[in-house]
């Protein structure tokens, strides 16, 4: 076989922890029951969040899509089930910082009706471009965690991809989601691998899987059924064997450079339950409407995987498992290395959500006050990324934020090796965590005053333009007001002067001369005399009523 | 004796012709100095440093007009960047120009209240605020500095300072120096 030639090479640190798998492999993947509420996050992925396209009181179908992609690196939202949405609304949502996130709340019907889908019988009779249309429609992204649009990643850009490195590793104790789904799912896993191959134009694909998960391996080797298109290798155990640069390196030997992807050196590494779910939308045209989480930790009686909805109130699946919540101590959201607390239970599972793990009360470990760090090296020895988190700490706690990155902070992937092993107790991770975010904010704030700088700068412009225009625009009249006055022929007084003349020339010429005037006897003579007389006095008479009215 | 003049004065002439070329091609229209400062202050607009605005704060401190301590929206750290940029010491922030902010605020506007007079319009240095003459006005958070120079002229006084919302998307993980402190005061 293959597996059996392939050089492994092994990673700098990482530690050797405490599985705690069994306890939640021994029951299959459980599907949860409808619940009653749906809890639809728009932000579920890296990128922009998603622009809703239902409205409160719409009746939804399972697998319509209710938000949109919005923006370039952005995924989109579908119901999960059928019902009416009553609320799009900020709701709690798994977040470290425990602040709100804008939801589409639907009230579920029960009936569970989904919109027609088309899937493929073949995915070769369509382009690679059309495999990633179909993808990002389905709203798929990574789910082991980091939830970046998967498309995005099955895109080669102008890049050959030589490997495709499908990662099944699942290194962090407590999580047993993929395990389970490998072992209960192999052929999903295995094709969607192969849709993957077929849209990145991958010379390679390689299945990298811990050497704890037999089970999964065997499913895995049994759905491949002796073809050899996909390479399937084993990994030693040891956290963080499922760091993306260091799945990488252990199958490859290529280092990823900093602030390099691994796309530019001919390699693209997708979680196993991408896989999983690109196979579901291609051949089935189901989106992602549910995914496999692992409920586990001392305060679940009954530690096991359940295929959920996305959207599923985190509450109801510790009901599920018959939880009480009066034990549970804490819950955190992924495992209990890199996971962070919920704040809230009644925040939703989203598809980032791969273990929801609840330590019960009697369990809990009193926080441990620091000591200062006595420079013991141990941090570093662990680092799998290679870097001195002594130094980085150092940095942090003295908010030099332009130092710690000549220490290749960013190149931190907050496993938390160096915080188990610290003799001192020194919340490494958070202080990196804190660097990191800061170091964004400054970036962000740098970019709005860059933006000021040019609105301003744009704001004079426009005055001095506008005062330019001003001054032109008074000038221009000063001078056409000047000119007439020259010229002395205002054209409006010669049109009343004009009007005026012709009234004149209409009185004088008023009065008709009488004909037949020659020849009159004195009697005629007489009467006319009178009546002019009468005429005259009547002109008068007038002439006096309007001065005196006047 | 005579070729050496020659040779010198044709060398003199060669440089002459060279550096007068260089003035002409790779001449610097403005001083690199005002950008470089300008460049680090926080682009509020807000005139608290008595200039207005600040490039001209930033030309005043080339100038050596003004010291680099008059920016409260910038703050301690506008003020160590600058000392690090003019090889000069840092000093505390001068109270005479106002007090740092604690949090990052924007303005909105009571578009209730609001009478159209267009006067907030005509105060906001980088024109994010949208309206016209007895229209209702609004203030583009996005574009926003938060100098509150649209305060004062605003004759129904309808404008308000709010902190900027905090989202998941602008959240930051809190310093854990805090919750050490807590921490050692309590064990």
């Amino acid at each position: 076989m293959m597996q059996t030639i392939r050089n492994i090479f092994h990673f700098h640190g990482g530690l050797q922890l405490d599985e705690h798998k069994s306890i939640s492999t021994s029951k299959p993947i459980q599907d949860a029951p409808i619940p009653s509420m749906l809890v639809l996050p728009l932000l579920q992925h890296i990128g922009q969040p998603a622009r809703p396209i239902v409205n409160v009181g719409d009746k939804v179908l399972k697998g319509q899509v209710i938000a949109e992609a919005d923006g370039r690196v952005s995924a989109p939202v579908h119901a999960s089930s059928s019902g009416t949405v009553i609320a799009i609304e900020p709701r709690d949502v798994p977040h470290a910082s425990g602040l709100k996130g804008v939801c589409i709340v639907i009230e579920t019907d029960g009936h569970d009706n989904a919109i027609a889908t088309n899937g493929l019988t073949d995915f070769t009779t369509v382009s690679p471009d059309d495999i990633r249309a179909r993808i990002l429609e389905s709203g798929i992204v990574g789910l082991g965690g980091a939830g970046f649009p998967s498309f995005i990643k099955l895109d080669p850009g102008k890049f050959a991809v030589e490997t495709l490195i499908l990662n099944a590793a699942e290194c962090e104790p407590y999580i047993t989601c993929d395990d389970m789904l490998m072992r209960e799912r192999a052929e999903d896993v295995i094709n969607g691998a192969r849709i993957m191959q077929y849209a990145l134009h991958a010379k390679h694909c390689i299945i990298g899987i811990e050497d704890n998960k037999i089970d999964a391996h065997a499913a895995l080797q049994q759905a491949l059924a002796g073809s050899d298109d996909i390479e399937l290798v084993r990994v030693p155990s040891r956290y963080p064997a499922g760091g993306e640069k260091q799945m990488i390196y252990t199958l490859t030997g290529k280092q990823v450079p900093s602030h390099t992807r691994p796309l530019e050196l001919g390699i693209i590494c997708h979680n196993v339950g991408t896989a999983a779910a690109v196979f579901r939308a291609i051949m089935q045209g189901e989106p992602l409407v549910s995914r496999t989480v692992t409920l586990t930790g001392s305060a679940i009686p009954q530690p096991r995987n359940i295929q959920v909805r996305i959207g599923t109130p985190i509450t109801e699946l510790l009901s599920l498992c018959h939880a009480n919540e009066d034990d549970i101590d804490r819950i955190m959201i992924g495992g209990p290395m890199m996971g962070f607390d919920l704040p809230s239970s009644d925040a939703p599972v989203t598809k980032t959500c791969n273990c929801v793990l609840a330590t019960h009360k009697r369990d809990r470990i009193a926080p441990q006050a620091s000591m200062p760090c006595i420079r013991c090296g141990e941090c570093a020895n662990v680092c799998p990324a290679n870097l001195l988190p002594q130094q980085l700490y150092w940095h942090a706690r003295a908010q030099e934020f332009d130092h710690i990155q000549d220490y290749h902070l960013f190149d931190c992937i907050e496993c938390g090796c160096c915080d188990v092993v610290c003799p001192s107790h020194i919340p490494l991770v958070q202080f990196f965590r804190f660097a990191k975010t800061t170091i964004w904010q400054q970036e962000r704030d740098k970019e709005k005053s860059d933006k000021a700088r040019v609105r301003h700068e744009f704001r004079l412009e426009r005055l001095e333009r506008e005062k330019q225009e001003k001054r032109e625009r008074h000038n221009r009249k000063k001078a056409a007001l000047k000119k007439d006055s020259e010229k002395g022929d205002d054209p409006k007084k010669a049109a009343i002067l004009a009007a005026m003349k012709r009234v004149q020339d209409k009185k004088s010429t008023a009065q008709p001369k009488p004909k037949n005037m020659d020849n009159l006897t004195a009697e005629q003579q007489e009467l006319i005399k009178q009546a002019d007389k009468r005429r005259a006095d009547n002109q008068t008479a007038e002439k006096t009523e309007t001065d005196k009215s006047s | 004796m005579l070729i050496a003049i020659i040779t010198l004065v044709v060398i003199a002439a060669v440089f002459g012709l060279v550096l007068g070329f260089a003035a002409v091609r790779f001449r610097v229209d403005s001083d690199p100095v005002v950008d470089k400062i300008d460049a680090l202050l926080p682009q509020t607009q807000c005139g608290q440093c008595t200039y207005p605005g600040c490039r001209p704060y930033a030309e005043a401190i080339a100038n050596g007009e003004a010291e680099i301590n008059q920016c409260p929206p910038g703050g301690e750290p506008t003020i160590l960047a600058l000392a690090d940029l003019l090889g000069r010491d840092p000093l505390p922030l001068n109270p005479e120009h106002g007090e740092v902010k604690p949090d990052k605020t924007v303005v909105i506007i009571d578009e209730e209240l609001c009478i159209g007079c267009t006067l907030c319009i005509q105060a906001c240095p980088v024109d994010a605020i949208l309206g016209a003459a007895k229209q209702m006005h609004t203030v583009i958070a996005e574009e926003c500095t938060g100098c509150d120079l649209c305060i004062p002229p605003c004759p129904v006084d309808c404008i308000y300072i709010v902190p900027v919302k905090e989202t998941v998307a602008n959240w930051k993980w809190p310093s854990p120096t805090d919750d050490q402190q807590t921490l050692e005061a309590g064990s």
